[in-house]
């Protein structure tokens, strides 16, 4: 890419650069995550596609705003803004990833550990008779937690932990 | 920078009508609730793009508002959904 046009007689400085190559990597990350809504064949599938710009997206654009505008103001609203983000899109994945499997819309033959299956469960529909689903508090604020863990990506030593945790 | 700024609008632009089209066509609530939270999310980030490139910090308590604020939607379209699914 020929980055000499489109620019004045000053050049191109090395903020004019990082800003560029934020800039790109946040569209990146809108794309992939459009892409991904699109191919992707489940909910929980579509689910990894969309915290692409959630996060890795929002972050980016955001030192993006930090770098070309460097101040105390600046700084402080652009942590605040990742802080908050990084605090409300996982509880809304969780919430969503939980309903889908609830409710049965997902693909199970593309899971390779369901280890919620042993409390609750998937119902091909509404699962309001499933013993398991509102009335077991124990087991399901443990099987919450280790598939929040889960889902969060670092399921290393899930099953064990899972019965640690039990 | 021009260049820059065509190729992440269209980017940006592909990945929102990705978003709406999955909103249109979602065969479930679920994949509209997905969609809606990745159309904020571009939205988000094409407002920080405009800031970063014109250099100035107007919409930033915007994207603060939105990220406080973008849950509230799909938490509770999603609960209630977990206890009734009708698509």
């Amino acid at each position: 890419m020929n980055l000499d046009l489109g620019f004045g007689a000053d050049g191109f400085g090395v903020r004019d650069v990082i800003t560029a190559l934020l800039v790109l990597l946040s569209a990146l990350m809108c794309f992939a995550a459009g892409i991904g809504l699109l191919r992707f064949p489940d909910v929980l599938s579509r689910l990894h596609a969309a915290t692409k710009p959630q996060i890795l997206g929002l972050i980016a654009i955001v030192a993006d705003v930090a770098v070309t505008n460097p101040s105390v103001g600046t700084v402080t609203l652009a942590v605040a803004i990742v802080f908050f983000q990084g605090l409300t899109a996982p509880a809304s994945a969780h919430m969503a990833g939980r309903a889908a499997y609830r409710t049965g819309h997902f693909l199970s033959d593309t899971l390779l550990v369901d280890e919620f299956a042993r409390v609750e469960k998937p119902a091909d529909g509404p699962d309001l008779d499933t013993p398991g689903a509102a009335d077991a508090p124990d087991g399901a604020e443990a099987a919450e937690a280790a598939d929040s863990t889960a889902e969060l990506g670092d399921d290393s030593d899930s099953p064990a932990d899972d019965l640690e945790r039990r | 920078m021009i260049i820059v700024i065509a190729i992440a609008g269209l980017l940006m632009a592909v990945g929102a009508v990705g978003a709406i089209w999955r909103i249109i066509k979602g065969p479930s609530a679920l994949d509209r609730i997905i969609a809606s939270d990745v159309l904020v999310a571009t939205v988000m980030c094409a407002l920080g793009a405009e800031m970063a490139v014109n250099g100035h910090t107007d919409t930033l308590p915007v994207m603060l508002g939105l990220a406080l604020f973008g849950i509230v939607g799909s938490v509770s379209v999603a609960r209630f959904i977990s206890s009734r699914d009708d698509t």
